[in-house]
């Protein structure tokens, strides 16, 4: 049962769940209709520490279109949290209102602070450089659209691999299904974080390789996994101005690719997938941003337990 | 070199060498008030090196601490110059406001009153992971 449940991290649903969530997905997708009442007179409370246009609207979206309502912040200046209030009482002064809320913050684990101080639902819309189980939530859905199912795939994940928090997430999910490899392409300096490589991928003896350069992999890829460098996450502007052009895909480094490897994107993108590649068949990460608001339709639905006949 | 006995406290003995100090500074001992010796690279058949200590009439020390810092000491109750109780110790499964997390990225460098909570993620490596960060502290070379 998701019902009252925190959503802080992949893990904190099983993998009958997650079919369960992708399943209700599915059907809204096929229906939309049939759950604009869904969750009528329910309110979601969105608590945004850290910008976000695409997460935010996703989980605005998915509310509005369920029938329910919402009510939060986007810029924390603008809130108690401007006066000094920690994130347990802001919380714990929201769950008075909402009946289930989503945080992004910058800091790593405020979510978890959250979850811990009341029991309403909460779900992490991201924190810092660590986990965004939702964004994964959409990945694996559009994954499972296309492909059928997770196991035996061999998934590249490309570009920021320490702050990349969605890429966090998803080796974190993907480890628990069969067969699965990974190729991790990334410089030196933005390797995967020693929390991944030996809590996750070692302590589950998955396979993974880790590479410099794209070309050298992409004919082995079912998915290939595009992320952005974050200019947020650095410390010093000149590292990021450094490594934020180190892979750029086009169409050029595709040639070898298998003609029905997924191209994923948590999006926003910068200059790392080269516009021209949008218009190839390969190319779903548009996709994957609608299938990000049905996935959260269906998540919200599930830990509000609503069920529509 | 000869320490007395002690009639009533406590002896942590096989420490690790080189690990006393540390164990003295997260006990906490209230140095002022109290007897305590600690004896540094004493010879041991056991290990060949170990530290000990031995604290006059204080029992009630932290056996989470102590085990996470070196779970290979054993500890010694002693009530009328006699030895009541041995404690075999372990590294503890989870640990709160012992170990500090030092991401800076982590909520816990800004939450007031979050309490700093680790895991035990290898007791091979004596490896703990911050329940909020994930970020992952090694106690064999703190």
């Amino acid at each position: 049962m998701l019902k009252g449940r925190s959503i802080l991290e992949p893990m904190d649903m099983t993998t009958a769940e997650l079919e369960e969530i992708f399943d209700l997905a599915d059907a809204i997708i096929d229906d939309p209709e049939k759950y604009v009442h869904a969750c009528d007179g329910k309110l979601l409370a969105t608590l945004f520490y850290e910008p976000s246009t695409r997460t935010r609207f996703s989980f605005e979206a998915a509310m509005l279109r369920l029938g329910g309502k919402v009510i939060g912040f986007s810029e924390p200046n603008s809130s108690s949290v401007a006066k000094g209030e920690s994130i347990a009482d802001t919380i714990r002064t929201i769950a008075c209102y909402a009946d289930i809320a989503v945080m992004r913050h910058p800091k790593e684990g405020a979510p978890r602070i959250a979850a811990n101080a009341t029991d309403m639902p909460v779900i992490n819309a991201g924190d810092g450089g660590h986990q965004h189980p939702t964004q994964t939530l959409t990945d694996l859905l559009t994954i499972r659209r296309r492909k059928g199912g997770f196991n035996n795939l061999t998934v590249g994940l490309c570009g920021d691999l320490k702050f990349g928090r969605t890429v966090h997430s998803l080796i974190k999910a993907l480890s628990r299904y069969e067969g699965i490899k990974f190729v991790m392409i990334s410089p030196e300096e933005l390797r995967i974080p020693e929390y991944v490589r030996k809590g996750v991928l070692d302590a589950n003896s998955i396979p993974y390789r880790e590479v410099k350069k794209m070309q050298d992999v992409m004919s082995e890829l079912d998915v290939l996994y595009m992320t952005r460098v974050q200019r947020e996450r650095f410390f010093n502007e000149d590292d990021y101005i450094r490594l934020k052009d180190r892979y750029i895909l086009d169409l050029d480094k595709l040639v070898s690719a298998k003609e029905d490897m997924m191209i994923l994107h948590p999006l926003p993108r910068v200059n790392e997938i080269a516009v021209e590649v949008d218009s190839d068949s390969r190319a779903l990460y548009f996709e994957q941003a609608k299938n990000g608001m049905f996935v959260r339709m269906s998540l919200i639905m599930k830990l509000l337990g609503i069920e529509v006949q | 070199m000869i320490v007395n006995s002690i009639e009533k406290g406590i002896v942590i003995d096989h420490i690790t060498a080189g690990t006393g100090h540390r164990i003295l500074d997260y006990l906490n001992i209230d140095t002022k008030n109290n007897t305590v010796a600690f004896i540094m690279n004493a010879t041991s058949q056991k290990h060949g090196r170990k530290d000990l200590i031995k604290i006059e009439n204080v029992t009630d020390v932290d056996l989470t601490v102590l085990g996470l810092l070196d779970p290979t000491a054993t500890v010694n109750i002693i009530e009328n110059g006699e030895i009541v109780k041995k404690i075999s110790l372990e590294l503890p499964e989870k640990v709160v406001d012992v170990i500090k997390c030092k991401n800076p990225r982590c909520v816990t460098s800004v939450e007031r009153n979050a309490h700093h909570v680790f895991h035990l993620m290898s007791a091979e490596t004596h490896e703990y992971r911050c329940e909020y960060c994930d970020e992952i502290v090694n106690m064999k070379g703190e």
